[in-house]
């Protein structure tokens, strides 16, 4: 049985019908035909699904899509502007070869905006905490840390 | 040093922007008009008989478009040794033996379907450890090869044996001789993006297919034979690539899904998707195999080697992929890193009931190199000489031919051993076996191709429009290393546009020219060889065409000036300074004349030159397009396994600082500096990049990643079981390029892929055994093993002293 929920999408409020045991990725990827967010597991485990309701950064392979009732979601596809800008995040990946096969990097973008959204100033440490549940196989990480830390720096000074 | 405009710098990944914007398009998000999802069932046992497979309930279920067993399709066999057939009718040989295959609307349906396929078995006797199914009357894995001969063994049939010199000899005239067994564990590649693929044929049955593959032209070289035999010969084969998600060697084999989702379309004459769950990513994709390593070498009183003796068993697993051809890599570092004159060199692939195995990144050098460099750090320990130094006297030198036949040209192996003892504090740290220690290794690799199959070539299409703007046709592939950024940087600093003017087209077999697939490190080195070459001709062309129409252009433009401004005089230009192609040049798509590069008349758009050249009007237009394909000057390896198969070689040390914490067992890496010999670096922070990303490879390799295989069946089939390095693994690593331009490299760069993986695990060992004086042979170096070691040395030591 079908239901409707509304919710917000990259700032703009959208109603939709939705199986009640459909997951926010699905809902995502096979409806809405938004695939930034990518299953690379399905099960919460490798982070490349992650996207931000309420303030948070979550794996939507696992949130149910009930769940987004009245909630905020921004996903990737929601953070350049319209006229094409990219997000310093978004930018700072490829100048600092954040990106290799490119198959994390929605979720790790995604990830680290959660937390400079929350904590402009963040320590490596803090960084790293963040994208834990993100995996990488390409980079080791060590790029993916710099261009979030230089994106913050970016931020701050902007 | 040369002054390049775009070479060696840290030109951006610009070209990849659709990945950080979410738009980027990997096999997951490609859909066709009608697509159905394929599924596959798997067997329930390592060994079995089929007695029978019912598949009625499963054709009845609403959604549901095609069930097909080994008794609908073509009872042909594909792969590399013709080993196995798309679908098992009679004997399933690995838990991951393909079945049965459905095709539905949904993957749900699909799944569902898969639950309703009936098949009975009658189990047979396995055997899952290579030693046990090599030995004399152990149950055959095939009773007969692809041509339908019988098999006496599981032993392969491929011979993979070096011998160069007098190794008997030669042991018995050293002065100190070292012996060692090590192990090496499954190893899944741990893409982040599963497999998949789309099948399409049209009305006449050509097909159109989407691959993962790094190989687009093997893949349609092996889909033509497979054709062949099923009734399609001559059939057009259009292998894509979508984006991909990451290869580390699993895209270089058509895989056996591929083959059944080919089949699927076919049956049901729409387009098919297979994509792998994570756990199928896991439980059957063919993973880089174990080996057993036994290794001899030693060394006379000065510390010079004298020998070098190893031997290998890999567990192939059920059937055979480019696994198997792993040896040959393997008889690199055996025989060629460091000079060593006498050496043997054996190893057996064999048959078992285990999952079927591949390549990983690396290719058998990291195994190889992981049984010589422990080893090494053992043979200097027993020679009563510091590692390093050891290293040092027998390093690898520019100019000369080792024993496998391969030439050295450039070779800083002695800066990299240095640079990584400086950064490691090697002098003030090694030898205090107090918890903490250093250690290091080295590798060789091949980076100026690898001539694995008779053409190690590559063919460059290079366009520039009449705006233009340049497309390059490539017909290798990129899986996330940052090809169209290297090559672009290359491509504008032969024609003198800017990199960002340059689009590059991979992965295509209907667009591109042959390729030998983007492997073996070789990608930047032979499409870069081939894109300058392409690169001087188009260059020529359009320096042709501006002889021929910058004075018509520039007369034109005077003209148009006078009519607007009748007081306007017409500058006197010596046109003798561009009436030549040799006296021109283009800098940032603007031709100008050398011997007056600042002449503002002279300085001329290529695209108002080349729309000219193109809007004649009296049918001599012309356009800027030229071609080449580029096959190295190497040597295939020869019946004895020697030849010189690669342009170059690269070199590169890694060293590490551990300390281990001797209650918990737990290393944790204080330092990684890996220094590596890249030719020239083509864009510094790309190399880095391939640099830490391999190393953190190596690292999971050293300590953490085992894929769980326990009688043939995979039991840590998720990320959660599976050891894949986080972010939290917080790992120091410095990456040092060593830079030594090779003479045939691309603006003199080497190829870097693989070699960060390959001295990582050994490096840690070695410190480890610096650490506590426990030597770890067998990968990976759980803190259970260091603990289970440290507590029997404290036994062994206690029983000493009673």
């Amino acid at each position: 049985m079908k239901r409707e929920i509304a919710f917000t999408l990259n700032n703009e409020e959208i109603a939709v019908e939705v199986e009640p045991n459909w997951t926010l990725l699905y809902l995502l990827r096979e409806v809405l035909e938004m695939t930034g967010a990518k299953e690379g597991c399905g099960v919460g485990e490798c982070g490349a699904c992650t996207v931000i309701v309420d303030g948070n950064a979550i794996s939507s392979c696992l949130y149910p899509v009930m769940e987004v009732e009245g909630k905020n979601v921004t996903t990737i596809e929601g953070l350049s502007k319209e006229d094409g800008t990219l997000h310093p995040l978004q930018q700072s990946f490829i100048e600092n070869n954040g990106v290799q096969c490119g198959y994390c990097t929605s979720g790790m973008i995604m990830s680290a905006k959660a937390l400079l959204d929350k904590n402009p100033d963040p320590t490596e440490n803090d960084i790293r905490v963040s994208i834990a549940g993100n995996i990488c196989r390409c980079t080791g990480y060590v790029q993916i840390v710099e261009s979030i830390r230089k994106a913050a720096e970016k931020m701050k000074n902007t | 040093m040369e002054d390049f405009l775009y070479v060696g710098k840290d030109v951006p990944r610009t070209a990849e922007i659709n990945k950080v914007t979410g738009r980027a398009v990997y096999i997951d998000e490609l859909k066709r008009p009608g697509m159905l999802y394929g599924k596959i069932l798997y067997s329930r046992y390592a060994h079995a008989r089929i007695k029978s497979i019912n598949t009625e309930k499963a054709k009845k279920l609403p959604g549901v478009k095609a069930v097909i067993t080994g008794y609908d399709i073509p009872d042909v066999r594909v792969g590399f040794m013709e080993d196995q057939t798309v679908l098992k009718r009679d004997v399933v040989r690995q838990y991951r033996d393909e079945v049965a295959a459905v095709a539905a609307t949904s993957r749900e349906i699909a799944e569902e379907a898969l639950d309703l396929i009936e098949v009975e078995y009658e189990e047979l006797p396995a055997i899952f450890d290579p030693v046990e199914a090599m030995k004399p009357g152990a149950p055959l894995i095939h009773e007969l090869d692809g041509h339908g001969r019988p098999v006496k063994s599981n032993v392969l049939p491929l011979r993979w044996t070096l011998n160069v010199g007098d190794v008997e000899k030669a042991r018995r005239e050293s002065a100190y001789v070292v012996k060692d067994s090590l192990t090496t564990p499954w190893i899944n590649q741990c893409c982040l993006g599963t497999s998949g693929c789309v099948a399409e044929f049209d009305s006449v049955n050509n097909l159109t297919f989407y691959s993962q593959t790094n190989v687009i032209f093997g893949a349609k070289q092996r889909i033509s034979r497979y054709f062949a035999k099923i009734g399609l010969k001559d059939k057009k084969i259009r292998v894509i690539n979508p984006i991909v998600a990451g290869s580390f060697g699993t895209k270089l084999d058509t895989d056996i899904y591929e083959f059944i989702c080919i089949q699927l379309a076919l049956k049901t004459r729409r387009p098919v998707k297979i994509q792998f769950t994570r756990e199928e990513e896991f439980r059957t994709l063919p993973p880089r195999q174990t080996t057993r390593f036994e290794i001899e070498q030693g060394c006379d009183k000065n510390g010079m080697l004298t020998f070098r003796k190893a031997e290998a068993i890999l567990d192939n697993g059920a059937y055979t992929s480019w696994g198997a051809t792993t040896p040959s890599v393997m008889m690199m570092p055996i025989s060629s890193l460091y000079r060593v004159p006498n050496v043997y060199f054996n190893a057996v692939c064999v048959y078992t009931n285990n999952i079927y195995s591949q390549a990983m990144r690396g290719y058998g050098n990291p195994q190889a190199s992981f049984a010589v460099e422990v080893s090494m750090d053992h043979l200097a320990e027993e020679a009563g000489i510091d590692a390093a130094e050891f290293r040092m006297k027998n390093r690898n030198r520019p100019g000369e031919v080792t024993p496998m036949g391969l030439k050295i040209t450039t070779c800083p192996l002695d800066r990299c051993i240095t640079t990584v003892k400086e950064k490691i504090g090697w002098d003030q740290k090694r030898g205090k076996k107090n918890g903490r220690g250093v250690g290091m290794a080295s590798l060789i690799h091949v980076a100026g191709g690898a001539r694995v199959y008779l053409s190690d070539g590559t063919g460059i299409r290079i366009k520039v429009d009449e705006n233009g703007h340049v497309d390059v046709l490539s017909g290798s592939t990129d899986q996330g290393q940052g090809s169209q950024t290297v090559l672009a940087q290359i491509i504008a600093e032969t024609i003198g546009f800017r990199p960002e003017d340059i689009n590059i087209i991979f992965g295509d077999t209907a667009l591109g020219l042959w390729d030998a697939g983007t492997h073996a490190s070789r990608h930047t080195f032979i499409a870069g060889n081939a894109a300058i070459r392409a690169g001087e001709k188009v260059k020529r062309q359009i320096l042709e065409l501006a002889v021929e129409y910058v004075p018509k252009l520039l007369k034109s433009d005077f003209r148009k000036q006078k009519k607007k401004d009748p007081d306007f005089h017409e500058p006197e230009l010596d046109f003798t300074l561009i009436d030549n192609p040799e006296k021109l040049d283009i800098k940032d798509r603007m031709i100008f004349a050398k011997k007056a590069p600042e002449n503002p008349n002279f300085r001329i758009d290529v695209a108002r030159v080349l729309n000219r050249a193109l809007n004649v009007g009296n049918g001599e237009s012309k356009t800027v397009m030229a071609e080449v394909f580029w096959d190295p000057p190497t040597q295939m390896l020869n019946s004895e396994m020697k030849g010189n198969w690669s342009c170059t070689y690269a070199f590169g040390t890694t060293g590490a600082e551990v300390e281990v914490d001797t209650e918990t067992g737990e290393v944790k890496i204080l330092k990684l500096v890996a220094a590596h010999d890249v030719g020239r670096a083509m864009n510094p922070t790309l190399v880095k990049g391939q640099i830490y990303g391999a190393a953190y490879i190596g690292v999971g390799f050293a300590l953490t990643e085992k894929l769980q295989v326990v009688e043939g069946r995979v039991m840590n089939p998720n990320l959660r079981d599976y050891k894949v390095l986080t972010a939290l693994d917080d790992i120091p690593v410095e990456a040092v390029i060593v830079e030594d331009p090779d003479p045939m490299g691309p603006y003199g760069a080497k190829g870097i892929g693989e070699p960060g993986l390959v001295p990582t695990a050994p490096a840690i060992a070695n410190a480890i055994y610096d650490a506590i004086g426990i030597r770890f042979t067998d990968l990976p170096i759980t803190p259970e093993k260091v603990l289970a070691a440290i507590r029997a040395k404290k036994q062994e030591n206690q029983q000493r002293d009673a």
